[in-house]
């Protein structure tokens, strides 16, 4: 990239946070009311659109990032405006989090072909230790005393949480990828369960960070965000974390160092005799997969607020490896429409439960519970390892069955491509 | 100084004495055979010179330096590089990628340059699809770089697999029964490709065969092993009138 095009980008980048400022001083003027509301979103739309199109352009000139920016933007909008309601917006996080939880699974079960069933420690390392860094820096907490920074910097440097949360269960993923080393299959798989109750166990038996009655302490740094302006935070760092960890994950499968993780998969005998580190490689993926779900548990936490480790136990690694068999093993782009389609499944059993009951087909006297999606998803998993184990797209991508929109996957700016042929400019 | 020396090499697993005290080197650019009957251990020799089984004695000197200790990739980052009995190729990958894993060792960048898509890495990137294609063409294989291997005919396949072997820039190629599995033609064809892989590539090739014609043709000199000991060596003629070899081939004369 020419230094130029990197400034452009920088300005780019700049320009949002900027326009988000702008909009949050004119945020109260809108909030009184005075203005229609045809008015109202007249001005956000010219505040948000040329902040969407201003990054999509900046960071990247392919389509899907494009798409996922203006839907984000648009996400966002709506949110302020308050067209969607609390609970829309908590089934759209929800969502992300699990598209960040499930593929990074997939970097392990699917791309590296092993089976860790353990994934929810992870994400349990990844709530804990990014609702603690969000106690101590942003909050005053009777566990941390005053906050370490002043607590309206939380909108700025909230991405350290994800960030910090990510490396610590990064190391953590160690406690998997040294096992990793002299067995697989089966035995690893023994292993994560292990890995994921030890963790647990630890977590419920730590008292100073609640114990067994979990931990709720990080709601304050929402609260602080909320503060410096009233904006959809915590919905903003989710599609941003989303689009960071999907961007992270693509560009490490696509290039040669990243094809090395298939390549142990499908015969690691011929990797190791090709000169590809093989451990250096799975603990690389391991670490990866496990500090991508530590930042999916940090998003958790400040979404609900609570964490408790019993939400991280073997049901949450069973949610990801349903996810994961059912998108496809080694697709991310599979995984993350599994991602979506299996949180809108679960969410949608909250109203076709009662739904059922009220239709009084069952013998009077019986009535089936919301426990039902532990029978109904453990099933699904069944189903699929029955029926289709490659899962649905099965190791390929969405453009393999959709050849046009590999034309649209390329980039349709060519800036970069002859710059790296030229070399220095 | 030859660039492959091994010394006294023994390897035992549990009871079994796979391999005894065994003596060998590869002179630079030289092409030289292991033969023997089968279960003789050779495989066992080029799984230890490879680094996949650490000797119980003796030592693996390549280029001076002494492997016995190192790991497969790292023995192969020195420049050895070898192929499969039977072919261990990425199935799901395309042939171009098969070529361009094996450069691992010569990335030259790591996990953030990846993610980042720094200068670097696309340099990079670039000088290695540049050889990969590179060695494709030579090969003959250009057409098949999209190509996933298990959808090519075996002849292909064990082209590929010589292909992905050179792309790791030995000085030493390993081949375990290269012709194992081709028909005549192909084989005429195999012996014209590595004595042309030898010259051009400027390389050492030391290869196990069982097809006579192969080594007679190819190798300036062979090592015959049974029951893990050196039982002859010397030039193909020579070999071919040696009464132990012909006594472990075909059992004793005395009929």
């Amino acid at each position: 990239m020419s230094m130029s095009g990197r400034l452009l980008r920088i300005v780019l980048i700049l320009l949002g946070p900027a326009l988000a400022a702008a909009a949050c001083r004119l945020a109260p003027i809108l909030n009184e009311g005075h203005l229609s509301p045809a008015h109202t979103a007249l001005i956000y739309g010219g505040l948000f659109l040329p902040l969407a199109a201003g990054a999509a352009a900046a960071l990247s000139a392919r389509l899907p990032a494009c798409l996922f920016f203006i839907l984000a933007a648009g996400l966002v909008m709506a949110a302020q405006l308050r067209f969607l309601d609390n609970y829309f917006l908590l089934v759209i996080m929800t969502m992300g989090i699990n598209i960040i939880f499930a593929s990074s699974l997939n970097l392990v079960n699917g791309y590296m072909g092993e089976f860790s069933c353990g994934h929810g420690g992870f994400m349990c390392v990844g709530a804990y230790v990014g609702s603690l860094i969000s106690m101590a820096f942003f909050t005053s907490s009777k566990l941390f005393g005053a906050s370490l920074l002043p607590p309206h910097l939380a909108p700025l440097l909230f991405p350290l949480v994800l960030i910090g949360a990510g490396l610590v269960s990064a190391l953590f993923g160690l406690l998997v990828a040294l096992p990793s080393f002299r067995t697989r299959g089966d035995y690893l798989a023994i292993i994560t369960i292990a890995a994921n109750y030890i963790i647990i166990s630890l977590v419920e038996n730590i008292d100073f960070i609640g114990g067994p009655r979990g931990l709720s302490g990080m709601n304050k740094t929402v609260g602080a965000m909320r503060e410096v302006a009233e904006m959809p935070w915590m919905l903003i760092w989710v599609l941003t974390a989303v689009f960071a960890s999907i961007v992270f994950l693509y560009r490490l499968v696509g290039s040669t160092y990243g094809k090395s993780i298939p390549a142990v998969c499908q015969n690691e005998i011929a990797a190791e005799i090709m000169g590809v580190n093989t451990d250096r490689v799975k603990l690389t993926a391991f670490m990866v997969s496990s500090g991508l779900a530590g930042v999916a548990g940090a998003l958790y936490a400040h979404v609900y607020s609570y964490v408790n480790a019993q939400a991280f136990s073997i049901l949450k690694s069973t949610e990801a490896l349903v996810m994961v068999y059912m998108g496809g093993m080694g697709s991310l782009s599979g995984v993350i429409m599994a991602a979506a389609a299996f949180t809108l499944l679960v969410e949608g059993l909250r109203f076709a439960i009662p739904f059922i009951n009220s239709l009084h087909i069952l013998p009077a006297g019986y009535e089936i519970s919301p426990v039902w999606k532990w029978v109904l998803i453990p099933l699904c998993l069944i189903l699929l390892m029955q029926f289709r184990p490659e899962g649905l797209l099965g190791n390929r991508e969405l453009s393999h069955f959709f050849p046009r929109l590999n034309k649209w996957m390329k980039r349709t700016s060519s800036e970069e491509e002859p710059d790296a042929h030229s070399g220095n400019k | 100084m030859p660039i492959l020396e091994i010394n006294d090499l023994s390897q035992r697993f549990g009871g079994l004495q796979a391999l005894t005290d065994f003596n060998m080197t590869v002179g630079q650019r030289e092409m030289v055979g292991l033969i023997g009957p089968n279960g003789a251990g050779k495989t066992t020799v080029f799984n230890l010179v490879s680094g996949f089984y650490t000797p119980t004695r003796g030592e693996i000197r390549f280029e001076g330096r002494n492997t016995s200790r190192l790991k497969p990739h790292q023995v192969t980052a020195l420049g050895l590089a070898r192929t499969f009995q039977n072919i261990r190729l990425w199935n799901d990958m395309s042939v171009l990628d098969n070529l361009r894993i094996a450069q691992y060792h010569w990335l030259g960048y790591g996990l953030a340059d990846a993610v980042w898509r720094t200068r670097r890495y696309r340099e990079r990137e670039q000088r290695i699809e540049v050889k990969c294609r590179e060695i494709l063409e030579m090969m003959d294989l250009g057409e098949y770089a999209g190509e996933l291997p298990k959808n090519l005919p075996y002849g292909l396949q064990r082209r590929v697999e010589l292909a992905r072997a050179l792309s790791t820039n030995p000085r030493l190629l390993l081949l375990d029964e290269p012709a194992a599995g081709l028909n005549s033609a192909d084989v005429d064809g195999l012996i014209r490709l590595i004595r042309w892989v030898n010259l051009e590539f400027k390389i050492a090739i030391w290869m196990i065969e069982h097809q006579m014609k192969v080594v007679m043709s190819l190798c300036q000199r062979l090592v015959v092993i049974d029951f893990g000991r050196t039982i002859a060596s010397g030039t193909p003629q020579d070999i071919q009138n040696h009464p132990q070899v012909i006594k472990a081939y075909l059992g004793d004369v005395a009929l």
